[in-house]
């Protein structure tokens, strides 16, 4: 049995905890330091399967503004967000668009839809 | 130029203009201007993209754009309260009347029976911090290159250097890195990072971005466009230590090195400054030297959280409501709140105590990194309130409640204190 | 592409547009070629601002005859073309007696050279005048005639004016090669093809020997001197001063001054390096040099107002190897008039110099004056210093002078369009700047640059991505990658 402790900080919010992680066998059996319950979420998480949320900004025609600010609607895996940002690069919407619509719905399959994250009304 | 009269005229409308204005609306005030300069409300958190604001104010998670879409969805078809964006004040004078310009108005003249001033902060530049070197095409502050990448959808190089580690910094660390570009290296002058923990994590470290402390640059190069630059480790005087430099290849230079609060309004008018925060001195009303004009945000003291500029925002609108539509409870003592030991800075620099007392607010920033220090605050002798923090740092400001029943009657000076608890 | 012409001048900064200026007066196809997107992008747009009074150059010299003249000439100047110029008249100050006694030599000296109204003034009187000046200060050399100006825009008017009256600016435009035939001028060959003329101005600042070279004329080099300078913000001018201020001269040269702009904003500086031969290009401010400039100007005001620096930046000045400005025929190649070593007072100097060359050529071709001439330029819209009902006018007849752009210095988009269109307008962020103050303030267009780039953008009908900052190659923004290779 192999028992190791890595630490690493929390980053749900701005207060950053640090957490120490107990791993044994390569398993989380423990994480504290952290200040709320999605501290432990995060820590199991992160040793596991990392997720980030992702946010970009897409083309718009006839809009207010040019660009239109998106943001997965959940997490998604920390491996895949340069391939989803990638992926947004080409994407063009048409004005008007309200806070929450769909922009790609589950993006490169991964079950996440990209949403508005602003109202954009038509030029 | 007809002359309008207003309970109050809010001066920007960013976040700090748009919570003020809805502050006022719910404690009364019938007739509220917003006066921006951009050609919509939002102020800045428009071009800040990522996520991470709102977890306090709104209690969940929102980008920029959504928390400024939250902040204007709570002012707008309100008929009590007018936005007038494109719209650049020229000056605010000590009798509440306000000049501004709007290309379909031409010169606007308007009176307030009180004055709440937002104006929010900008990018210190190059030139302030002396930079050797070139004046090549290339050189950002990361403000200006936000606004083109995120909002207008172009890019400001494509291999990049960013100098300073605050958070603005970090965040475009990421974004040029999503954009596909190659970020080089991130350099600061301090021995620690001037951002958020979270901001180092996910915009530094997931993206293999090297992080150089204790670093500055020596020279640009490039005559037309940047086309790279010279580091150099820095002595405890953040001079160049000679032998230390090496050379990064880049295009772009992108200055993340602090903001400062956007007061030249606030000079205009010869408002009390203070000399650290660089904003008006304010009391615990955010009511400045001049009654009746108040201010809030990042005029008054920068921020690291948007939330925070949110509440001290609704505390100035409240107030500016108050007394625009009847009268501010009359003050006893007027009691001087001095920032002592680590605390750098302390918002706000006195409180007009009331005869009842009431909760007092008080936002503040410490000197340097420390973990587990004792905060207190006291009227003369008397511990007004005192608690432990885990860790302190200048990047983030602390925020904490005296409360009413503490702040009463307790008129002698106030010290806030932060020291490292002994070991 | 051949195109023929009477006079060709090489270079844009002051001393070629004041004789664009002047050879606009006569029937002469003028064309002035420069190499930059932007006129002035030399030494002219990195130096003291300082229309000297002419007491420094010795008796005799070119420099003092053109300094005296120049100054003069600039005062009618000054209204003809609504040249921005503050008389401000400039102090020498001296802290001990040694210096008192240089300041009697350099009134002797500006006597002889003719410049009027030199005063010595006791301490007491110079502290009520500027009371940050250093204790230290004992007296110092009044000169009433001296003035501060923005010479970017001296060289903007001189342009209009003589492109309204016909004469040409090519810019971009780089020389190849100087064509002589029978030791006389013939031709000059450019990236914009081939300009044939008999006489070629050479007013090429610190590359004026290369030009000299190309049309066979290697008499004189130039060495590149350069001088660093640092700005304040215009809230600290209250802490500096109000005229300009020199330090005693020394054998080492002027010293280190501190000035203030027409703006109100107030600088220090210059050092002088002296570069090796290949660095006529390297305007690099350097610690070594900001921290000596400092150093060097609390002697005067002892308490520089630091942390209200808003921008640091570097000049070179062109030395030419005699010494004196080279002005004149060549004696080696007919046809080539050398307007060379052009270091100060270049500036104060310019319209004596265009005047002093123009003459012999117009004497020689017999071309006569103008009969349509038209003095002055089109008036340039200032709405921060227009009174209320001249702005509210102005707004009426084009709304973009209601939408501020810089919100340091209060420029309007009206404003910058009208940069952009006028004669020889502006073609570059930086361009802007220089001509409506659009990015000069505290935050150093840190706001309103990428603004002006998009205005830049829509009225020259040029994608964001060849906006430029100022140089040929200074583009500032690129499109974003995509997948598919399209432009998002």
């Amino acid at each position: 049995m192999s028992v190791e402790t890595k630490q690493i900080n929390c980053i749900n919010c701005p207060l950053g905890c640090l957490l120490t992680i107990e791993l044994t066998d390569g398993k989380v059996t423990n994480v504290t330091g952290n200040t709320c319950p999605r501290g432990e979420k995060y820590g199991h998480q992160e040793m596991t399967n990392p997720q980030r949320m992702l946010t970009s900004s897409v083309r718009v025609e006839n809009g207010f503004l040019p660009l239109l600010p998106v943001v997965s609607k959940s997490t998604l895996p920390k491996g895949k967000i340069l391939a989803c940002a990638e992926a947004l690069r080409d994407v063009v919407v048409k004005a008007p668009v309200k806070t929450g619509d769909i922009i790609v719905s589950n993006i490169l399959g991964l079950g996440v839809d990209i949403i508005a994250s602003r109202d954009m009304e038509k030029q | 130029m007809a002359e309008q009269l207003y309970d109050i005229i809010i001066v920007g409308g960013g976040p700090a203009g748009l919570s003020a204005a809805y502050s006022a609306w719910q404690n009364g005030a019938k007739k509220i201007l917003v006066l921006e300069r951009d050609r919509e409300a939002g102020g800045i958190l428009q071009q800040c993209i990522h996520n991470g604001f709102g977890l306090h104010h709104f209690k969940e998670e929102l980008t920029g754009p959504g928390y400024a879409q939250r902040c204007y969805d709570l002012v707008k078809d309100k008929p009590e309260i007018e936005i007038l964006v494109d719209t650049m004040v020229l000056s605010v004078n000590d009798d509440k009347s306000v000049t501004a310009v709007n290309p379909k108005k031409g010169l606007i003249k308007v009176q307030g029976k009180t004055i709440i001033l937002t104006m929010g902060c900008r990018e210190r530049t190059r030139g302030a911090i002396r930079i050797p070197g070139y004046r090549p095409a290339g050189i950002f502050t990361a403000g200006a290159a936000q606004r083109m990448v995120n909002m207008e959808g172009y890019l400001p190089g494509k291999k990049i250097v960013i100098l300073g580690s605050g958070d603005i910094g970090l965040i475009m660390a990421r974004r040029m890195s999503l954009e596909g570009c190659k970020v080089q290296a991130v350099l600061e002058i301090c021995p620690f990072s001037n951002g958020l923990t979270r901001n180092m994590v996910q915009c530094l470290y997931d993206y293999d971005i090297p992080l150089y402390l204790s670093h500055t640059i020596t020279a640009i190069h490039g005559k037309d466009r940047v086309n790279g630059i010279t580091a150099a480790k820095v002595d405890d005087h953040m001079k160049p230590i000679p032998g230390t430099e090496f050379d990064i290849d880049c295009d772009t230079l992108l200055l993340s090195v602090g903001l400062i609060p956007e007061n030249e309004l606030s000079r205009g008018l010869g408002l009390a400054m203070h000399p650290l925060t660089n904003g008006p001195i304010v009391d615990q009303h955010r009511e400045t030297s001049i009654p009746g004009i108040f201010a809030a945000g990042n005029v008054v003291h920068v921020h690291d959280l948007v939330d925070f500029v949110s509440e001290e925002a609704e505390i100035a609108g409240k107030y500016a409501a108050i007394k625009a539509t009847g009268k501010l409870p009359d003050s006893v003592a007027d009691v001087t709140v001095d920032a002592i030991d680590q605390v750098r800075t302390c918002v706000p620099q006195h409180v007009r105590a009331t005869a009842d007392g009431e909760t007092i607010r008080l936002f503040m920033r410490v000197r340097k990194p420390m973990d587990k220090v004792r905060l207190t605050v006291k009227s003369g002798e008397e511990v007004l309130l005192t608690k432990v923090l885990p860790v302190a740092k200048p990047s983030e400001m602390i925020a904490v409640n005296v409360p009413a029943d503490k702040a009463k009657g307790h008129h002698d000076e106030w010290t806030v204190s932060v020291k490292e608890e002994e070991a | 592409m051949t195109k023929q012409a009477d006079v060709v001048v090489i270079g844009g900064g002051i001393t070629g547009t004041a004789v664009l200026h002047e050879l606009a007066k006569y029937n002469l196809r003028a064309v002035l070629l420069e190499r930059e997107p932007e006129l002035a992008a030399g030494t002219t747009k990195a130096n003291s601002a300082i229309l000297h009074a002419g007491f420094d150059a010795p008796a005799g010299s070119m420099k003092a005859r053109m300094n005296v003249e120049g100054n003069a000439m600039y005062h009618e100047l000054k209204d003809q073309l609504d040249l921005d110029i503050r008389w401000s008249g400039s102090f020498v100050a001296a802290v001990d007696d040694e210096q008192m006694a240089v300041l009697q030599d350099l009134k002797k000296r500006g006597e002889e050279n003719g410049v009027p109204g030199l005063e010595i003034w006791d301490g007491a009187k110079v502290h009520e005048k500027e009371p940050n000046l250093s204790k230290d200060v004992k007296g110092a050399l009044w000169a009433p005639t001296a003035g501060i100006c923005w010479p970017f825009g001296m060289a903007c008017a001189f342009a209009e004016n003589a492109v309204i009256n016909g004469a040409e600016v090519l810019r971009e435009c780089e020389v190849k090669h100087i064509i002589v035939e029978n030791g006389a001028v013939k031709a000059v060959e450019t990236n914009q093809g081939t300009i044939e003329t008999k006489y070629v101005i050479n007013a090429a600042g610190v590359h004026a020997d290369e030009i000299s070279k190309l049309a066979g004329d290697d008499s004189f080099t130039i060495h590149p001197r350069k001088g660093e300078y640092i700005l304040f913000d215009k809230t600290a001018q209250k802490d500096l001063v109000y005229t300009p201020i020199f330090p005693t001269p020394t054998k080492m040269g002027k010293g280190i001054l501190v000035c203030p702009t027409t703006h109100g904003n107030v600088f220090v500086g210059p050092d002088a390096q002296d570069m090796d031969d290949d660095c006529k290009e390297d305007t690099a401010v350097t610690i070594p040099g900001m921290d000596e400039i400092l150093s060097k100007s609390r002697h005067l005001v002892p308490n520089i107002p630091v942390g209200a620096t808003i921008t640091e930046f570097a000049g070179v000045r062109a030395v030419s190897s005699t010494g004196d400005f080279i002005l004149g025929p060549s004696q080696m190649t007919k046809g080539l008039i050398q307007a060379a070593g052009i270091q100060s007072p270049g500036l104060t100097s310019a319209p004596a110099i265009a005047k002093y060359l123009v003459d012999p050529i117009v004497k020689a071709t017999g071309a006569s004056w103008k009969q349509d001439y038209k003095p002055g330029r089109p008036a340039q819209p200032c709405f921060r210093t227009m009174a209320a009902a001249d702005q509210n006018a102005l707004i009426a007849k084009d709304s973009r002078y209601g939408r501020v752009i810089c919100r340091c210095e209060t420029i309007t988009e009206g404003e910058i369009v009208d940069a952009i269109h006028r004669p020889v307008g502006a073609r570059t962020v930086d361009g802007v700047k220089r001509r409506t103050r659009a990015g000069m303030g505290r935050c150093q267009g840190g706001f309103c640059g990428p603004r002006v780039t998009q205005i830049l953008s829509r009225e020259l009908h040029i994608p964001i991505t060849e906006v430029r900052k100022e140089m040929c190659n200074s583009y500032m923004f690129y499109n974003k990658e995509t997948k598919s290779g399209g432009k998002a």
